[in-house]
């Protein structure tokens, strides 16, 4: 509440240019650098002075988030008046949110409303004049926040979060009237508690995946085709774009050199990157992946490689595929309508285990309809959405219900070795973190609960 | 006519668990303390359930015990029977539960209230408060006697305005066939204090000569010696049994056939009674599927015939509650010694208390224990012992003693009642407390004994045996934590198969090895690898390692929670001034005048926004 770690995009919403992901807090420097790589090998964040300005790269694991340039204040001489890192991230709305979300990941928490003005206050960097104005702030954030949050639950998805949290004081009850009042209630069923923990997790999960789904249908992805030289790449882009007639615009490349154009993959909004804009020449087979294409390739969502049947898989080929295996990928092999095949199943096979291959013709417009498929179905993890549920979720109510399921999963991991009142530590861990979506006091509901489903009373 | 009959520092007024306990704390802290009882028989009486501890409660008493209060003691020398409930659901929940003998129990008090040099015990009633400038100056009791004081603390249970109820019979009376305070009440209200009514109740009392155990369950006491307080000798008492048998199809018709007749249905009883320990035709009438109830037939005592019946209290009138029970298996034939009966009582509204339990409105003025509105002997005796503490300390002139939600049970209780509107008798429960895993009856003595000392409560023999189980606990975790084995060790590996406990991999120490769920710590003893057989200290050393992960989980979190108790809200705080509140959080913090951020955070209807306006407010005031 205090002085923890705190992070928040602090750049209006809607697409701009760039957004900054704000962080303050005593460890901020030292968590961000976990997840930061820089462009200048060696470079540590926190050896960084105060006004100084760092470019590379936010990175979840192996995974590359966005490009960035990240600035280190120090205490006390920063807008909080603590240690604040901002990450300028280049990318817009989505990569922001998926690098904010990568900082999170390091035990940095969403900043409430108004909480960076207020820490500024309380630390002495805003005048005592401006108290009122810090407060107005604070109240106007925090009402239509918690306005717009709890609009966002009611009506036709409240159920959905209704039901969650039925099942979660329900287990919580249990539990706890099994320890408050052993006289009258027997110790849970453990094979009971099993199953709810296990369709609290698929509720959970079940939410998330609306959410994301909804996030991917409103923020779109972004694609990168590669693959080496007159493999296809231009014709592919092109077959795609005339596919869809809803084209939004056609950016050539020019501050990076890529070529972007945005489609429509079966109402998914789609940013199509073109490799083959990045490389003026093309003579140098070995630098192929490296550099800007590399950059292009890292930070796609999805990478569409091609290859070309008449030529086999070559070398170059290879070389290419590794500089992309740790992406999510879908292989098209290309020209499929030659009678010169020198690709067989059996070297595909042994060559891409995992990943989904396609043969098809970009000319002859085969296969195209599969690849589209493949790339809904691999955004919306192959999410059925028999479900129907239409659920945006903001970053805090993602954050809460990650929380939820961790606890719910250390739970159940825990189940067979653990006593109940150390389950129970989690157990309302859950609760709480769920609370924090609706904003209810959910224990004093627990114990409605109790009183409502067990006789008890001496 | 009125007339000065004495002086005294601290005048308690109510001699039952929280009053003795008040009385003791002031006294023995060094204040001239007066204690003022409607009867002798009276004083720590226990007109309920002839029991002591359970989840949540024993914890208190073990919290009790640890500051210097003597319920732990008392119920040691008085019990009939001790037993540890809740044994597989975790050390946080398990429970030491007597069954005391109800005449020793007030015997014993009786004893060591004598024994108090400064405390004096009157018989009389109490009927006005006397204040100056809204500051205790002296009580007046029924027949005249004026005493100067310089604090009150009123521990009243249920005897103000306490009305009896069974069937369409009721009257003005205390519990127990006591008198009731009638005057009391009125003289609080005059004070300014906000009055509410509860209810509660207690089921009929049988003659033991007339049933039949052969058809009941036994429930007879753990075999082991067991004690509430860490410094009672461990004693070997033949113990009683308390037995088991349960309502029928029969007993849920006549409850049925006679729901007209029922104070509680038919409008009579107007207070509102605890949820969790309902009458028993409430039980039929809301659970109407369940065709049985659990009914625990217990001993009130090894002098006396009278047994209590936990699951049947009732207020239906006494021809139907012998019906009932005749038509539970082995009471066929049973003869009623006392009947059942229903009380509604008034109760100070708990949100004008400080967290000392001073009375906001009027300083010097203590309420503890039942007339709070709170339920259970140990939640009276807790606040009894904190006000009766804080009632000195205030004569004093020291600092208050304050219980963090994060370090007892008491403070969890008391923060409970100032932070909350009770709309029912406040019990204890594991689950109140946020941070149970720390909280635990084992580890009362490490948590509270300091504390104890420090005030003055804890004597220096007390004091000695603490630092000494100190000493012991930490020399042998370090032992634990030194002794190292390996794969190689044969012993060790044998003795790992023979409890199906995983072959080692590296060199681990017994602390690590003892975090395994299948090895018990007296496994160790028997190797020999433990020297100690202190059952305390194993106990603890054992849930010290094996629950480490949790506990220190729990630790982290009390870190972040004390950072928001610590920062304190002045008491002339003027909410008025304070710019951007919500109406409704003005209202709320007026009312309950929250002690730190943290409790203000703890109110309902004052949300992170306010806090944030409170916390700016501050800052700004600071500045100038």
């Amino acid at each position: 509440m205090f002085d923890d770690d705190i992070a928040a995009i602090s750049t209006p919403p809607g697409e701009g240019g760039i957004a900054i992901i704000r962080l303050s807090g005593s460890e901020v420097i030292e968590k961000a650098n976990r997840v930061f790589k820089p462009r200048r090998l060696g470079v540590d964040l926190t050896q960084k002075e105060g006004y100084s300005l760092t470019l590379g790269w936010i990175v979840d694991g192996e995974e590359f988030i966005d490009e960035t340039l990240v600035s280190i204040m120090r205490a006390p001489r920063s807008y909080t008046g603590e240690d604040v890192v901002e990450i300028n991230c280049h990318g817009g709305t989505l990569p922001a949110r998926r690098c904010l979300e990568t900082v999170l990941k390091t035990g940095v928490r969403i900043a409430e409303p108004g909480e960076f003005t207020r820490r500024a206050f309380l630390n002495g960097r805003l005048d005592a004049s401006q108290a009122e104005a810090v407060i107005e702030i604070i109240r106007a954030k925090t009402d239509k926040g918690l306005s717009l949050a709890l609009k966002q639950l009611s009506g036709k998805n409240s159920n959905h979060f209704h039901e969650l949290e039925d099942s979660l004081i329900s287990i919580n009850a249990m539990v706890e009237a099994s320890l408050d009042f052993p006289d009258e209630v027997g110790e849970p069923d453990y094979g009971e508690v099993k199953s709810m923990f296990a369709s609290i997790i698929g509720k959970i999960d079940q939410i998330l995946a609306a959410g994301k789904r909804a996030e991917i249908y409103r923020e779109g992805i972004s694609i990168a085709i590669c693959g080496k030289p007159n493999v296809g790449k231009s014709s592919l882009l092109n077959a795609l774009l005339k596919k869809d007639k809803a084209i939004v615009t056609n950016i050539p490349g020019t501050t990076r050199d890529i070529v972007e154009d945005f489609i429509n993959v079966r109402g998914i909004p789609v940013r199509l990157m073109d490799t083959a804009g990045i490389r003026a020449t093309e003579d140098v087979v070995e630098r192929i992946g490296v550099e800007r294409s590399h950059e292009v390739i890292q930070s796609a969502d999805l990478v569409i490689f091609l290859l070309d049947i008449e030529t086999g898989i070559t070398e170059e080929d290879l070389a290419v595929y590794e500089s992309i295996e740790n992406r999510h990928v879908i292989v098209l092999v290309n020209k499929e309508d030659l009678e010169e095949k020198r690709i067989s199943e059996a070297q595909l096979e042994d060559l891409f285990k995992e990943v989904k291959v396609i043969r098809g013709s970009v000319k002859e417009d085969i296969g195209l309809e599969e690849l589209e498929a493949s790339i809904e179905n691999m955004v919306l993890s192959g999410e059925v959405q028999a479900d129907d549920m239409e659920i945006m979720l903001n970053m805090r109510q993602k954050q809460a219900l990650l929380k939820a399921r961790k606890h719910i999963e250390d739970a159940l991991f825990a189940l067979e070795d653990v006593p109940l009142d150390c389950l129970g530590v989690d157990i309302w861990g859950a609760l709480e973190s769920l609370g924090e979506i609706t904003g209810k006091n959910l224990k004093e509901e627990v114990l409605d609960r109790i009183f409502h489903d067990f006789c008890i009373g001496k | 006519m009125i007339y000065k009959a004495g002086s005294y520092d601290v005048i308690v007024i109510g001699a039952g668990h929280a009053g003795c306990e008040a009385a003791l704390a002031a006294a023995r802290m060094g204040c001239k303390t007066l204690m003022v009882t409607m009867s002798m028989e009276s004083i720590a009486l226990m007109p309920c359930n002839p029991s002591i501890g359970g989840p949540g409660k024993a914890q208190v008493v073990r919290e009790i015990d640890a500051l210097g209060g003597e319920m732990g003691i008392n119920v040691d020398k008085a019990s009939v029977q001790m037993r540890i409930i809740n044994t597989g659901k975790g050390p946080a929940v398990q429970a030491l539960r007597a069954q005391a003998d109800k005449d020793e129990y007030h015997k014993e008090m009786l004893k060591t209230l004598l024994d108090e040099r400064n405390l004096d015990i009157l018989v009389a009633e109490v009927e006005e408060i006397e204040t100056s400038d809204s500051r205790v100056t002296g009580v007046i009791t029924k027949t005249g006697a004026w005493f100067a004081c310089k604090a009150v603390i009123i521990t009243s249970g249920t005897y103000l305005k306490g009305r009896i109820i069974i069937g369409d019979l009721a009257f003005d009376g205390g519990p127990g066939n006591q008198f009731p305070s009638i005057k009391l009440s009125d003289s609080l209200q005059k004070l300014g204090l906000k009055m509410g009514r509860f209810k509660t109740g207690t089921p009929p009392r049988i003659n033991k000569k007339s049933v039949d155990f052969s058809k009941m369950i036994e429930q007879p006491g753990d075999e082991r010696s067991l004690r509430f307080s860490f410094v009672s000798p461990r004693m070997e008492r033949p113990q009683l049994s308390c037995w088991l048998t349960h309502s029928t199809g029969i007993t849920h018709q006549i409850v049925r056939d006679n729901l007209d007749r029922a104070p509680m249905f038919s409008g009579v009883i107007k207070g509102k009674g605890p949820r969790y320990c309902p009458s028993f035709e409430d039980k039929v009438v809301r659970f109407a599927d369940k065709d049985s109830h659990q009914l625990f037939v217990e001993p009130e005592g090894r002098a006396t015939d009278e047994m209590y019946i936990q699951g049947l209290n009732t207020s239906l009138p006494e021809d139907v509650q012998v019906q009932i029970l005749k038509s539970v298996p082995g009471l066929e034939n049973v003869r009623i010694m006392r009947t059942g009966y229903a009380i509604e009582y008034d109760y100070v509204v708990s949100s004008q208390l400080k967290l000392t339990l001073e009375t906001i409105q009027v300083e010097g003025l203590f309420t503890a224990g039942q007339i709070n509105g709170t339920s259970g002997y140990e939640e009276a005796a807790a606040q009894g012992l904190i006000a009766g503490i804080n009632a000195a300390l205030k004569v004093q002139e020291k600092e208050p003693l304050i219980l963090k939600r994060s370090e007892a049970y008491i403070g969890v209780l008391i923060d409970d009642l100032v932070t909350k509107e009770l709309d029912e008798p406040y019990r204890l429960l594991t689950s109140r407390a946020e941070y149970r895993l720390l909280l635990r009856q084992d580890n009362a003595d490490l948590r509270l004994t300091e504390t104890g000392y420090k005030i003055g409560l804890v004597n220096e023999e007390r004091w000695h045996t603490y630092q000494e189980k100190l000493h012991i606990l930490e020399n042998e975790r370090t032992t634990l934590k030194r002794t190292t084995f390996t794969p190689a060790d044969k012993n060790i590996a044998e003795f790992l198969a023979s409890k199906n406990s995983a072959v080692l991999r590296d060199r681990i120490s017994l602390w690590e090895m003892l975090r395994r769920p299948e090895l018990k710590i007296e496994d160790f003893v028997r190797l020999g690898l433990i020297s100690d057989n202190d059952l305390d200290i194993l106990e603890q050393l054992e849930i010290q390692t094996k629950y480490e992960g949790y506990i220190s989980k729990q630790k982290e979190q009390v870190q972040r929670f004390e950072k928001m108790e610590s920062r304190h809200i002045p008491d002339d705080i003027n909410y008025d001034d304070v710019y951007g509140l919500s109406n409704e959080a003005l209202q709320k913090l007026k009312q309950f005048r929250p002690h730190s951020i943290g409790q203000a955070s703890r109110i309902a209807g004052v949300n992170l926004a306010d806090i944030n306006v409170l916390l700016i407010f501050f800052e700004k005031q600071r500045r100038k």
